[in-house]
């Protein structure tokens, strides 16, 4: 890991020719576009390098349980590349296992992934001047991840103009991770059936808490979050975790009450 | 792969792409009213939370709210480091060395 991080910053200076591009971009403007689209891309990649750590478990569980669910080794890495959705690809497996109709396995997903309306509504605002020919890979390739790095590069003052350049390179590697250990855990699949037991599970919550932290810098969020968790207590007994958009509402509501009455009681306290 | 898998994968793909593109698709002609707009930011932090605080106290799917319970030890030191630390890869490996040295111990 620590590796990756230094090869990865250690990338551009590398590279004599990323020096000349960077000198000829003072006349040529393309230049300049050119090795900032890479410095952005490679920032992305390497500021997602630490969440690859969180995937890759339920990459490998993944495989592992698609491996006895009944779905052929093709169908389940098919999942993977075109669908490359973690939760709701667990679910499918799942319910495949169960032998639920397919109508059903797909309603199921459409629900499981609601909350990434919320993330691409997050995102409009920053990709709005981008052509479809970027919105499309961009939305194909959405995570929970990629979204959370990707926010905090989008709101960073700076006038770059290829911030997402930074957001294809988080994209990026999630997606060759997630091929990579889905993969494995299906070659393992039958070698390591009790995958499960292991406790790698817990990369999931840890990474999580590390994503949500940097968030954390208002009483509004601090409310926020306080309410969406008490919330996804509270919703543990709907079905397709739909507590997720539920408590992710309440969330939302909570903090956007606490910044309006923050806001009045310092009006008040102004007049 | 049969028929049917083709068919699932070909529906799952068509439904995640579909919530995932469709306000991108429209992103030039959609016009946020300045309440939605202000309410964009909780988004990730509520959303994130909404997904972590029941895999840590919740495990297995069955409430598990002891101290010996790794998941939520480990949780704990994970969110003290990351307030600490405030760099996300020493976040993460505290946290993981918290849950597994703590295992060792139980």
């Amino acid at each position: 890991m620590k590796q990756g991080l230094t090869s990865a910053a250690g990338f551009p200076a590398c590279r004599p020719g990323e020096m000349l591009v960077t000198d000829a971009g003072k006349s040529h403007p393309g230049g300049v576009a050119l090795s900032l689209r890479k410095q952005e891309f490679i920032r992305g990649v390497r500021d997602t390098l630490p969440l690859l750590l969180g995937a890759f478990p339920f990459g490998l569980i993944y495989g592992a349980v698609a491996a006895t669910s009944g779905l052929s080794p093709a169908a389940a890495m098919a999942m993977s590349a075109f669908v490359f959705a973690g939760s709701s690809q667990f679910i499918a497996v799942g319910l495949v296992a169960a032998q639920t109709p397919v109508a059903i396995i797909v309603l199921t997903t459409l629900i499981v992934n609601l909350r990434h309306m919320l993330y691409s509504a997050t995102l409009v605002p920053y990709l709005k001047d981008l052509s479809q020919k970027w919105r499309i890979p961009l939305a194909f390739l959405l995570t929970d991840e990629t979204f959370a790095v990707t926010v905090h590069r989008f709101r960073q003052g700076d006038a770059s103009a290829e911030k997402h350049w930074y957001q294809l390179g988080s994209s990026v590697a999630m997606y060759l991770n997630w091929q990579f250990w889905c993969l494995s855990g299906l070659m393992l699949g039958k070698k390591i059936p009790d995958a499960s037991d292991w406790g790698l599970d817990v990369a999931m919550p840890i990474t999580f808490i590390g994503m949500i932290i940097p968030f954390v810098k208002t009483t509004p969020v601090a409310v926020c979050i306080l309410a969406a968790g008490a919330a996804s207590l509270l919703s543990l007994n709907l079905p397709y975790k739909l507590g997720i958009v539920v408590s992710a509402f309440v969330g939302i509501a909570a903090g956007l009450m606490t910044e309006r009455n923050l806001k009045k009681a310092k009006r008040a306290l102004a007049s | 792969m049969t028929a049917s898998e083709c068919i699932l994968i070909a529906g799952m793909m068509a439904v995640t792409f579909g919530i995932r593109y469709v306000l991108f698709a429209l992103a030039d002609r959609i016009r946020m009213a300045p309440w939605i707009e202000a309410s964009l930011k909780f988004i990730p932090p509520a959303v994130l939370t909404a997904i972590t605080l029941p895999a840590v106290l919740l495990p297995k799917g069955e409430w598990h709210l002891s101290f010996s319970n790794p998941y939520l030890v480990a949780a704990l030191v994970t969110t003290a480091a990351g307030i600490r630390t405030r760099n996300l890869l020493a976040t993460i490996a505290v946290g993981l060395g918290a849950f597994f040295g703590y295992r060792l111990l139980l």
